[in-house]
């Protein structure tokens, strides 16, 4: 006979009553802002800190949930964004070098494509300059990884205001289905190798595991939007139309002036105080547009999240991290953009370090959920 | 009309040019427990679907009629401003579930309708104490079993103290002692809060002794009425109501209760009969279960399975199993049957111990050739399945297993008839997709079938199928091994049954002893008449003495 004993229950999650739980926005916050750092170097040194800082912080700190996993996918996928780069340089070409690799038959491209080459000689200048440049790509991606694998995008969306009903729906929509493709491609893989399928052509892969695992997202997406309207998710009692209208409208430009302002910020070519002027003016849209909306809602927390003084330092030694980057922008700018031609080992830029290495104590801050084993 | 239930009055849907619901009129009182019936498609969900406003609102059709719930018109509102008054629950807690901590999802609605916090955290604590889950309201939902699950479930969908409950098969992926938590818990909660329940399940053998009234679904029309008269004219009826029909007792009784009380005569008749082993009359068939022969095809020695965090899903399990059998492994949901049967199988993990089949061991094998030793049909058969018609499908299993042409769509034709070859595989129903992903399995001829819970959302005839289907190809030489908590499928398929607790095997022996022996895997026949396990054996025994009209209308294979 089976007892009726809980077979499911892991004994480690019964510690969780006790454990602070950090708030969502904290991590989400720390963790964009050290993508903001590493949006602002392509020393290979500091982007490599940044991964084993965020990849520390994450063993130490994330609970026992499904998406914890999610941390080890945004790597692979920030490899694959390297290779893919060099790929790129490797056909098309970037900066050059005195240093010649190896050369590819090249095609001569019409005079309206100049700039553009094909194929030609591949540098070993132009190789690193190509590789720091995926290598920051990549690290961006591991930074959102890891904002996934600490909070959950559902207890993120706790935080958003009901007001933005069609917006927010959206982005729980968009966020859920990153976790769980995570579980997705493991189940329709293993699915897969039961049909004894081991072929590896982009077309098969494509049939067999990526076509059934977006039908599969898209299913529980719907499912989930389903189960949040019948339970009252959003609901429009009471708000008047054009009430509704004006905040959508405000929230959207908002969100795009942000988009756009972040992007100002992160690329070197536009002035930084029109890129700080638009983040500013969008922020303040956002708000107003949300505050306006909220008000209008009748809607209740149960036991919020606090945002305590934890929360604050976890934010802030994100910060630290930026504000690194930004003094050794200031004072040692080479350092911070290594010269690939002639080849160097680039230099350690100090304050920049010294901000990220500050960055890892949400790891003595937040103790993890799992009872502090890894 | 009664104001304080769900009333429906001539409500027709029509999806792309189909009518699901044709003029569907009926009145259900103010806290009423009701069991909605009827075959797999005949559009149960979509009228629970139609009481909350996710039909049409989510999914598109054309809608006339009138619907009120507590006098409260439903259609043209959306389900968020009915949330306050209807709540639903659908078969997947978890995919519904917003947040990630008990009490937080409790809170949920509650949340959303704007309630005082004060009056939301009384309302909360309320809940978690009729629901009984007072010792897991700090978990996380992950970490909580199937059971507590679904119970949080209908506690979400209560905090805002709905006046009606809608609940799209709440049960048919739990185990029998889960399932009978949460429908123990609902039927509390229809007496203590008075809410009404109207509630869609294909295992009825649960749930129909909780029910006061049936709706039975067919073909896009509604009879409404008591639970034993609807259930006794349905063709879809758990066992004991096909006992009662078969030997004319009066009602048909649906609970146990009632039946023992009119089972003497019949018990008396059939004294001195002894049950013909396992499945049914079909010509042609073996009638008894064959005895192992030769050396075993499956030799399994102290295997493990373990997972991150130390989890042991299967610890030091020994099966050996020969051609022919038919093997159910059962067990609570979390004691290890899937982990088992992916470790036999070769492609899911195994931490320890030794398999071979047939001498060789599968995990040393490519997936190609380990799929003609053992063929696995997962427990979502869509995972199989990637073409866009059926025909499609046939061919790539007859290129993956390298077999001549036309081979997988012969198996398929054989196991069930009339399958649209040009239909997408998603578009199949429930049975036929199972069917079809059985065929792509037996592409590659494997001695060993192993099947992890085929029988969910299939309904009693289709289940009656796939037993018979599964004892064929043990007939065959297969060796059928099924993971099921299905009590009514293991009496109708097994020979053997394995019973796994914390991934122990704690019994193991044939079927017929080893399920009367548990009040858990008991079938609904065994609890009436000690000794025999199904409809069908009974039915077979009457006829043999001569006595009785051995009409067992629904038992039919109707080859779903």
């Amino acid at each position: 006979m089976p007892t009726p004993a809980d077979t499911t229950i892991r004994p480690r999650t019964a510690l969780k009553a006790a454990r602070h739980t950090t708030h969502p926005v904290a991590w989400w916050g720390w963790a964009l802002l050290l993508a903001t750092a590493a949006g602002r170097t392509a020393n290979p040194w500091l982007l490599l800190l940044i991964v084993a800082v965020a990849g520390l912080v994450v063993t130490w700190c994330r609970g026992s949930e499904p998406w914890s996993g999610a941390y080890r996918v945004f790597l692979v996928i920030g490899l694959s964004a390297i290779a893919v780069r060099m790929a790129f340089y490797i056909v098309f070409g970037g900066s050059d070098g005195p240093t010649v690799l190896f050369s590819l038959p090249s095609a001569t491209l019409p005079e309206w494509a100049a700039g553009f080459r094909l194929g030609g000689d591949v540098t070993a200048e132009g190789a690193l300059a190509a590789a720091y440049d995926g290598l920051r790509l990549a690290t961006l991606l591991v930074c959102v990884g890891a904002a996934n694998a600490l909070a959950s995008p559902r207890r993120l969306l706790r935080s958003v205001p009901a007001a933005l009903y069609e917006v927010s729906v959206a982005v729980v929509v968009a966020l859920s289905v990153a976790p769980q493709l995570v579980e997705s491609v493991g189940r329709v893989r293993r699915a897969r190798a039961l049909r004894g399928n081991t072929s590896r052509t982009p077309a098969n892969l494509m049939r067999t595991v990526v076509s059934p695992v977006l039908h599969d997202a898209l299913d529980r997406s719907l499912a989930l939007a389903a189960a949040m309207a019948s339970r009252g998710y959003g609901r429009s009692a009471g708000i008047p139309v054009p009430a509704r209208r004006a905040t959508s409208a405000a929230l959207l430009i908002g969100l795009i002036g942000l988009c756009a302002g972040a992007y100002a910020l992160l690329s070197a070519a536009t002035p930084a105080p029109l890129a700080w002027t638009t983040v500013a003016c969008s922020a303040a849209v956002s708000a107003f547009g949300i505050a306006f909306a909220s008000k209008r809602v009748p809607h209740t927390r149960y036991r919020p999240d606090r945002f305590g003084w934890r929360d604050w330092a976890i934010v802030a030694s994100g910060a630290a991290a930026v504000v690194g980057t930004v003094l050794s922008g200031i004072l040692e700018p080479a350092a911070l953009w290594p010269a690939t031609n002639p080849l160097a080992v680039p230099d350690l830029p100090m304050w920049a370090a010294g901000g990220i290495l500050l960055a890892t104590a949400p790891a003595l801050l937040a103790p993890s959920s799992r009872g502090g084993t890894p | 009309m009664n104001p304080g239930g769900i009333a429906f009055d001539r409500v027709t849907f029509t999806y792309t040019g189909r009518p699901v619901l044709d003029g569907v009129s009926f009145d259900l009182p103010e806290g009423e427990f009701c069991l909605l019936v009827g075959p797999t498609g005949a559009g149960k969900s979509t009228l629970l679907k139609a009481v909350n406003g996710l039909v049409p609102n989510f999914t598109g059709g054309t809608m006339t009629g009138r619907i009120t719930v507590a006098g409260r018109e439903v259609r043209g509102s959306t389900p968020a401003d009915l949330a306050d008054l209807v709540g639903y629950v659908g078969q997947d807690p978890l995919a519904g579930f917003v947040t990630d901590e008990v009490e937080r999802e409790l809170a949920y609605t509650a949340e959303q309708l704007g309630v005082d916090p004060a009056a939301m955290r009384k309302r909360v604590t309320e809940i978690v104490d009729l629901l009984g889950l007072a010792d897991v309201r700090d978990r996380d939902l992950a970490a909580l079993s199937s059971g507590q699950r679904q119970r949080v479930a209908i506690g979400a969908a209560l905090v805002a103290g709905p006046a009606a409950l809608v609940l799209d098969e709440p049960t048919s992926a739990l185990d029998p002692t889960a399932a009978d938590e949460v429908l123990s818990a609902l039927h509390r909660l229809v007496h203590d809060l008075g809410v009404t329940v109207l509630l869609a399940e294909h295992r009825l053998e649960r749930v129909a002794q909780y029910a006061d009234s049936a709706l039975l679904l067919n073909g896009g029309k509604v009879t409404a009425g008591p639970v034993g008269e609807v259930l006794g004219a349905s063709p879809i009826a758990p066992p004991v109501v096909e006992l009662g029909r078969l030997a004319g007792w009066p009602g048909p009784p649906v609970t146990i209760r009632e039946a023992r009380r009119h089972a003497a005569g019949l018990r008396e008749s059939l004294a001195g009969h002894r049950p013909t082993p396992v499945v049914d009359a079909a010509p042609g068939r073996r009638k008894s279960a064959p005895t192992e022969a030769g050396p075993p095809l499956l030799e399994a020695r102290g295997v493990r399975v373990e997972y991150p965090g130390g989890v042991r899903a299967v610890n030091g399990i020994d099966l050996v199993a020969g051609r022919c059998e038919r093997i159910a492994v059962m067990g609570r949901n979390g004691s290890g049957k899937s982990s088992l049967l992916w470790a036999l199988q070769g492609t899911g993990k195994r931490s320890g111990g030794t398999v071979a089949i047939g001498g060789a061991d599968p995990a040393a094998h490519k997936p190609a050739d380990r799929r003609t030793l053992a063929g696995l049909v997962p427990a979502e058969p869509a995972d199989l399945l990637y073409a866009e018609t059926v025909a499609a499908e046939c061919e790539g299993a007859d290129e993956d297993g390298r077999v001549p042409s036309g081979t997988c769509a012969k198996i398929l034709a054989d196991l069930v008839e009339g399958i649209d070859e040009n239909a997408h595989p998603r578009d199949l129903s429930e049975g036929q997709r199972l069917a079809l992903a059985l065929a792509v399995t037996l592409t590659a001829a494997p001695p060993l079938l192993l099947l992890d819970e085929p029988t969910r959302g299939l309904d009693y005839p289709a289940k009656e199928a796939l037993a018979a289907r599964l004892g064929t190809l043990a007939d065959a030489g297969h060796c059928v091994v099924v993971s099921t908590h299905d009590v009514e499928f293991c009496a109708e398929f097994a020979s053997r049954v394995v019973i796994l607790s914390d991934g122990e095997v704690v019994a193991d022996g044939p079927a017929r002893q080893i399920v009367a022996a548990s009040p858990m895997f008991a079938p609904q026949v065994e609890k009436v008449l000690p000794g025999w396990l199904t409809v069908a054996e009974v039915a077979e025994a009457l006829g043999r003495s001569g006595e009785g009209a051995a009409d067992s209308g629904t038992s039919d294979d109707d080859g779903a």
